[in-house]
C-alpha cells in the first residue's frame, strides 16, 4: 500500500515539476537565425547551393557519418565502421531504433536507396564525385551496410559526411525539396517562401537531445537590414554576418558576441591560364608580385580573413605557408611583365560576382595591378552570368571567387576546370593523393601540390574567408568554424 | 496667339522666388558637373586604405570614403554621372515621346489608339522590373540604366505633348493653316511644337530630377552606375553600410540628391507658374513615381 | 456608359494579349542556362542535360508560349524552375504582403497628400501654400531607400516600436503581420503623398480660376463652398490618373523597400527569379502585375467617364 502511495507521490511530484518547468523556464527555447541567401529548395542531395545545407544539414538530415566543428569525422547514422585491409570495402554498423520524421523506420535499405539514388544516371546530386568510386552498396542485414569502392580513398569517410550524402527515405525522397523528411534532431515545420523556414525539436530522435525546441531561419539579403535586425533584437544570431564593417559595433556591445573562425573558402583571383597573356607564367608571377593581401583583407573585409599563399586552408594540418613565394614587389613585377614582352602593360577584363569580397576586393586589386601596368575593366556580374561566362564558357580574363568546398585542391588537376591549368606533374600528384590513405604520405603529397600551385602562380591566392558570426551574448554551442557547409544547431543552447 | 518672346518669359520667371532658387541651385550643380569633366581636386580611381574615413580637413574638404578617395572629388564626378544618366534618359523620353504625342493628337483614329495603348502598356509595366530585365539582358551599367529609365519617360512626354497639342488643334489659326493646305506634319512642326515647347521644358526639368532619383534607386539594387565609377546613388548606397561609424558618408550624397532634385523641381515649377494658365492646365501632368 | 465600358474592355483584352507575347519572347533571350545555374559549379554535364529535358527547355519557343498561354487562362501559371512549387501558390503568398502594403500605402498617401494639396490651393501664394509645398518638395526629393533606412533606425532599432522587417503570415499572427507593414507603408506613402499634394494643388488651382467656380459664387456660394462642391470633384480627374499610376508603382516597384525590410513581396520574388533565370516565375509574375495595373487603369478610366460625361462622347476634358 505504502509503495503505491509512494509511487503516486513520486509521479505527481514529477508531473508537478514538469508542469512547473513548462510554466516557468521553457518559454520554449527558441532561436531565430539570420541567413543571407535563401535556399532554392531543401534537398541537399539535389542541388549545390550551400544555403540548403545551412538550413538542413545535421539539423533535419543526417548521413552515415557527420563532420564536427574541427573537421573531424564522427559517427552519425553509422555507429561504427570497419575498413578492409585493401581499403576497398567499408562495413558500417547502423544505429538502432531510428525513425524518419514521418514515422517510418530507418534501416540498411534506406542507406542503399540513398546511395543508389545519388549514383543514378538521372541524379541531380551536385557532388557525384563522392559516389563515383563506389562499385556496390549492399544491405548485409537491417543494421549493417557494406560499401565497396574501386580504389582506396583517403577521404571517403569525410565525403560521405557531407550534406550531399545524407540518408533519405524512399517514401519521401521526391518531396524533400519542399518538405524535407530526415532522421535529424529537428524536424521541418514550414517554409514561408521569401521569408523563413521553421524547424522544431524531434522528440523521437535517437541520440543526444538538442537543447532548442524551435529554430527559425530568417532570410535577409541586404547587409544593412541584417545589421538592423540584429540591433533591434529581431534575430538571435547571424551565422555568417554579411557586413564586416559593422562587426566592431557588435564587438563593443556586451549584449552580443562575435565568433571569429575560418571557413573552407579559399578566396582567389582566378586567372584564365589558357588565354594570352596569362598563359605565360611570368605574367602570372608579375600579378602575384603586385598583390598586397593585407590591404585587400583590410579594405574589403575590414581585417577579417587569413592570407593564403596557395589553394589550401591555413587551419588544415597539411597547410604549408607559401605567402612569400612571390612577395609583393612592384619593381620585380614590372620587370617580369617587360621580360614577357609587355613593357607597356596589359589591358584585361575583370569579372566580379556579387559578394562583398569580390566587389570591394576587386576595386582594391585593380588599383594594385595598375601599379605594375595592368589596366583592368571591372565588370559586375550576377551569379547566373558568372556561371555562364566565366565558369562554363571560360570567356574571361580575371575574376574573384571563394571556393568553399573542403579540400578541393584537386580542381587544379582538371584542365577543363575554368582555370584551364594543365600540368601533368600536378595531375599525377593528385591522382596519387586520391588513392593514398596513410596520413603522412597524404601530407607530403598535399604539400607538393600546394608548392606547385604557388610556384606557378596559377591564380592569385588571396585569403581564407573568415567566418564571422554575430550572436546574442547568452548563447553558446555555435560553431566558430565552417569545416563543412551547414549550420549545425545541435549543440546550441541559451545560457540563462 | 503668338509665341511668347523668350526674354520676356525669363524676366517674368525671375519674379518668382522659387524660380530664382531653382536656377541658382541647378546652375551650381551643372557647374560642378562640367568642371569635374576636366578637373577634380584628387583622382577618383585610387585606393588608399590607410587614409580612409578621414574627416573634414584642409586637404580633403569633405573627408575621404571607405577606399580612401577624396569625397569632394567623388561628389563632383558623382553629380556628373547622375546628371549624365538622368539627362540622357530624359532625352530618350523626349525624342521618342514628343513626336508620338504630337502624332497622336493630330491623327485621331487607329494611329492615336495604338499610341495610347502603347503608352498604357509602358505605364503598366513595372518600371523597376523592366530595368532589372534590361540590365540582366545587357549587363548592369550606367548606359543600360539610362535606357531603362528613358523608356519610362516616353509615355510621360507623349502625354504632355498630346495634351498640350489637343487644346491647340481647336484654335482658329490652326484651322486656317489646314485650310491653306499644310499637312498635319507641317502644322505639327511649324505651329504646334513651338507652342507646347514651354510645357515640355517644364516636364523635362521634372523628369531630370526624377531621373536622378531613379538612378539612385537602381544603384541601390546594384543595377545603376557600376564601380569604380561613382554616382550620387551609388555613393549613398555604399555609405549606408558605414552609417553607424561614419554618418557623414551618407549625409553628403544624400543631401546632394535632395538639393539637386529640389533645385530642378523649383526651376520647373517657376517656369510653369509663369506660363499662360490655359496652356498649363491642358497639358501638364506631374507624373512622378 | 455601357458601350464605352465595353469598348474599353476590348482594348484591355488586346493590351493583355500583346503584353503576354512581349513578355514571353523578351524573356526568352535572357542569357544563362537555368539548369546549369540550379545545379551549381560542380555539376556534371549529364545532370544538366537531364534537368533541361525535365524542365522542357528542349521544346520550341512557340510551343512553350501557347502552352503557357493556355495554362494561364485556366489559372495554371506553371511550376517554378528553381523552387518546384506552383507559381500561383508562390504569387498568392507574396500577394498577401504586396497587396495590403500597396493599398495601405495608397490610402496613407491619399489621406496625407490630398488635404495638403487642398490647403495649398486654398491658400495660394500665402504661407499655407509655401509651407506645404516645401514639405512636398522635400518629400519627393529624398531617395526612398534612404528614408526607409532612417525609419528603421528610429522606430525599430532605437525605439523598438515596430519590427525592422520580416513578415509573419496573416493566418499565423495578424497583429505582427500588420505591424510589419507599418514602416514599409510609411516609407512608400510619404513620397507618393508629396506627389499627390503637388498634383492636387495644381489641378485645384486651375479649377478655381475656371468659369464655373465664378458662376457658382455668383449663384451665392462662398468661395470655399464653391471649391469644395465643384472644384474638388473636377480636380479629382488628374488626381485619379496619378493614383492609378501610383498603384502600378506600389504593387511592383517596391523591390527597394522590400529589400530594406526583407519582406517576402512580389518585387523580390521577381528579382530573385530573374537572378536565378527562373523564367516561368518571371513571366507569370510580370503578366499578373501588368494585368492588375491594366485593370486598375481601366477602372480609373471608368471613374473618369463617370465623373466627366464629356469623355464618354469623345470630347475633351481637364487632365487628358
Amino acid at each position: 500500500m505504502t509503495q503505491i502511495i509512494e509511487k503516486m507521490i513520486k509521479n505527481s511530484l514529477l508531473a508537478a515539476a514538469m508542469i512547473g518547468g513548462t510554466a516557468f523556464g521553457a518559454l520554449s527555447a527558441e532561436i531565430r537565425v539570420g541567413m543571407v541567401l535563401e535556399p532554392p529548395h531543401l534537398d541537399p542531395t539535389a542541388g549545390a547551393a550551400a544555403a540548403i545545407d545551412e538550413v538542413v544539414y545535421a539539423n533535419v538530415f543526417e548521413g552515415l557519418t557527420r563532420i564536427d566543428q574541427t573537421g573531424a569525422v564522427r559517427p552519425a547514422l553509422a555507429t561504427a565502421w570497419e575498413i578492409s585491409e585493401d581499403g576497398l570495402i567499408y562495413t558500417f554498423t547502423l544505429k538502432d531504433g531510428v525513425t524518419f520524421h514521418d514515422g517510418t523506420s530507418f534501416d540498411a535499405d534506406d542507406v542503399v536507396f540513398s546511395f543508389e539514388r545519388a549514383r543514378a544516371d538521372n541524379s541531380t546530386n551536385a557532388q557525384k564525385g563522392i559516389f563515383a568510386p563506389i562499385t556496390a552498396v549492399t544491405a548485409v542485414d537491417p543494421s549493417t551496410v557494406e560499401i565497396s569502392i574501386a580504389q582506396p580513398q583517403g577521404d571517403f569517410l569525410f565525403n560521405i559526411g557531407r550534406g550531399d550524402a545524407i540518408i533519405v527515405a524512399p517514401e519521401t525522397a521526391d518531396s524533400n525539396q519542399s518538405s524535407p523528411v530526415g532522421t535529424g534532431p529537428f524536424k521541418f515545420v514550414q517554409w514561408n517562401q521569401g521569408s523563413r523556414v521553421i524547424l522544431e525539436k524531434n522528440d523521437a530522435y535517437v541520440g543526444d537531445p538538442v537543447a532548442l525546441d524551435k529554430a527559425t531561419f530568417v532570410f535577409i539579403s541586404d547587409p544593412n537590414a541584417a545589421q538592423n535586425a540584429m540591433l533591434a533584437g529581431e534575430l538571435d544570431g547571424f551565422a555568417n554576418f554579411p557586413a564586416p564593417e559593422s562587426l566592431s559595433i557588435f564587438e563593443a556591445d556586451p549584449r552580443y558576441q562575435v565568433l571569429r573562425g575560418s571557413t573552407e573558402g579559399e578566396t582567389i583571383l582566378s586567372i584564365n591560364n589558357a588565354k594570352a597573356p596569362f598563359d605565360d607564367v611570368r605574367v602570372r608571377k608579375a600579378i602575384a608580385h603586385a598583390l598586397d593581401r593585407q590591404s585587400i583583407i583590410d579594405g574589403a573585409m575590414f581585417g577579417y580573413g587569413t592570407p593564403i599563399g596557395t589553394h589550401f586552408a591555413p587551419h588544415h594540418p597539411y597547410y604549408v605557408d607559401l605567402l612569400d613565394t612571390h612577395a609583393r614587389d612592384i619593381e620585380t613585377g614590372k620587370a617580369l611583365l617587360a621580360e614577357a614582352g609587355y613593357p607597356e602593360g596589359i589591358k584585361a577584363t575583370f569579372k566580379l560576382p556579387p559578394p562583398t569580397y569580390s566587389r570591394r576586393g576587386g576595386q582594391i586589386i585593380a588599383a594594385q595591378l595598375r601599379e605594375i601596368g595592368i589596366e583592368l575593366e571591372l565588370i559586375n556580374v550576377e551569379w547566373g552570368q558568372w556561371l555562364e561566362d566565366v565558369f562554363k564558357t571560360k570567356n574571361y580574363d580575371l575574376s574573384i571567387v571563394s571556393h568553399v568546398e573542403p579540400f578541393d585542391i584537386g580542381i587544379y588537376a582538371n584542365p577543363d576546370y575554368y582555370f584551364q591549368y594543365d600540368n601533368v606533374i600536378f595531375q599525377a600528384i593528385i591522382e596519387k593523393l586520391n588513392v593514398t590513405t596513410d596520413e603522412a604520405d597524404r601530407k607530403t603529397l598535399a604539400q607538393e601540390a600546394q608548392k606547385i600551385l604557388a610556384e606557378e602562380a596559377v591564380n592569385g591566392f588571396l585569403f581564407q574567408l573568415a567566418k564571422t558570426g554575430v550572436w546574442k551574448a547568452n548563447l553558446e554551442g555555435m560553431w566558430p568554424n565552417s569545416p563543412v557547409e551547414g549550420n549545425d544547431l545541435t549543440a546550441v543552447r541559451w545560457t540563462n | 496667339m503668338a509665341i511668347e518672346n523668350s526674354t520676356s518669359l525669363l524676366r517674368r520667371a525671375m519674379a518668382h522666388p522659387s524660380f530664382r532658387v531653382g536656377v541658382i541651385g541647378s546652375a551650381a550643380f551643372l557647374a560642378l558637373a562640367l568642371v569635374s569633366l576636366v578637373w577634380t581636386p584628387y583622382p577618383t580611381d585610387i585606393v588608399d586604405i590607410p587614409n580612409r574615413f578621414a574627416s573634414f580637413s584642409v586637404t580633403h574638404w569633405l573627408g575621404t570614403d571607405y577606399l580612401g578617395r577624396d569625397q569632394f572629388s567623388l561628389l563632383m564626378t558623382g553629380i556628373a554621372n547622375s546628371l549624365k544618366v538622368a539627362l540622357l534618359a530624359m532625352a530618350i523620353g523626349a525624342m521618342i515621346g514628343v513626336p508620338l504625342g504630337l502624332i497622336a493628337a493630330s491623327s485621331k483614329g487607329w494611329l492615336e489608339a495604338v499610341i495610347l495603348r502603347f503608352n498604357d502598356f509602358i505605364f503598366a509595366f513595372p518600371a523597376l522590373i523592366s530595368a532589372i530585365i534590361i540590365t540582366t539582358l545587357f549587363g548592369p551599367s550606367a548606359i543600360n540604366a539610362m535606357v531603362a529609365i528613358g523608356i519610362f519617360n516616353i509615355p510621360v512626354f507623349a502625354r504632355v505633348a498630346r495634351g498640350g497639342a489637343l487644346s491647340l488643334w481647336t484654335l482658329e489659326y490652326v484651322d486656317a493653316a489646314k485650310l491653306s493646305g499644310l499637312s498635319n506634319a507641317q502644322i505639327n512642326v511649324r505651329h504646334i511644337f513651338p507652342n507646347v515647347a514651354s510645357l515640355l521644358i517644364v516636364q523635362a526639368t521634372i523628369q531630370l530630377s526624377l531621373g536622378v532619383l531613379a538612378e539612385a534607386g537602381l544603384s541601390y539594387i546594384g543595377l545603376g552606375t557600376q564601380p569604380p565609377e561613382t554616382s550620387l546613388g551609388l555613393m549613398l548606397k555604399e555609405a549606408q553600410s558605414f552609417f553607424f561609424g561614419f554618418p557623414m558618408q551618407a549625409v553628403i550624397p544624400g543631401l546632394a540628391i535632395v538639393l539637386f532634385v529640389i533645385s530642378f523641381n523649383l526651376l520647373g515649377d517657376g517656369l510653369r507658374d509663369t506660363l499662360d494658365p490655359k496652356l498649363s492646365k491642358a497639358g501638364s501632368i506631374n507624373v512622378a513615381g | 456608359m455601357f458601350g464605352f465600358a465595353l469598348k474599353r474592355l476590348f482594348g484591355v483584352a488586346v493590351t493583355l494579349i500583346v503584353a503576354a507575347a512581349i513578355i514571353f519572347f523578351l524573356l526568352d533571350i535572357l542569357p544563362g542556362d537555368p539548369a546549369r545555374f540550379m545545379l551549381g559549379i560542380n555539376a556534371t554535364e549529364d545532370a544538366v542535360a537531364a534537368l533541361r529535358v525535365e524542365l522542357g527547355l528542349d521544346q520550341s519557343a512557340f510551343n512553350r508560349f501557347f502552352g503557357w498561354g493556355a495554362g494561364v487562362i485556366q489559372g495554371d501559371l506553371g511550376i517554378s524552375f528553381s523552387q518546384r512549387m506552383p507559381v500561383s501558390q508562390l504569387m498568392s503568398e507574396r500577394l498577401q504582403v504586396s497587396l495590403p502594403l500597396a493599398l495601405s500605402a495608397l490610402t496613407l498617401s491619399t489621406l496625407i497628400g490630398l488635404p495638403m494639396g487642398i490647403v495649398a490651393a486654398q491658400n495660394r501664394g500665402k504661407f499655407g501654400d509655401s509651407f506645404t509645398m516645401t514639405l512636398a518638395q522635400i518629400g519627393i526629393a529624398i531617395p526612398n531607400f534612404w528614408f526607409a533606412m532612417l525609419l528603421v533606425l528610429a522606430f525599430a532599432v532605437t525605439w523598438r516600436i515596430f519590427p525592422p522587417g520580416g513578415f509573419v503570415p496573416w493566418s499565423e499572427n495578424p497583429l505582427v503581420a500588420a505591424k510589419s507593414l507599418v514602416l514599409p507603408a510609411i516609407a512608400l506613402a510619404l513620397p507618393q503623398a508629396a506627389i499627390l499634394a503637388r498634383v492636387m494643388r495644381t489641378a485645384l488651382v486651375d479649377v478655381i480660376q475656371a468659369d464655373f467656380i465664378r458662376t457658382a459664387m455668383a449663384k451665392g456660394l462662398t468661395k470655399k463652398q464653391a471649391i469644395w462642391r465643384h472644384g474638388v470633384r473636377n480636380a479629382l480627374l488628374p488626381v485619379l490618373t496619378i493614383m492609378g499610376l501610383q498603384f502600378a508603382f506600389l504593387i511592383a516597384g517596391t523591390i527597394i523597400v522590400e529589400n530594406v525590410f526583407y519582406l517576402p513581396g512580389l518585387g523580390r520574388l521577381i528579382f530573385s527569379a530573374i537572378s536565378a533565370r527562373d523564367l516561368i516565375v518571371v513571366r507569370s509574375a510580370i503578366l499578373v502585375l501588368v494585368a492588375m495595373v491594366i485593370v486598375v487603369m481601366f477602372l480609373v478610366d471608368l471613374a473618369y467617364a463617370f465623373i466627366d460625361p464629356r469623355i464618354r462622347t469623345g470630347g475633351q476634358s481637364i487632365g487628358n
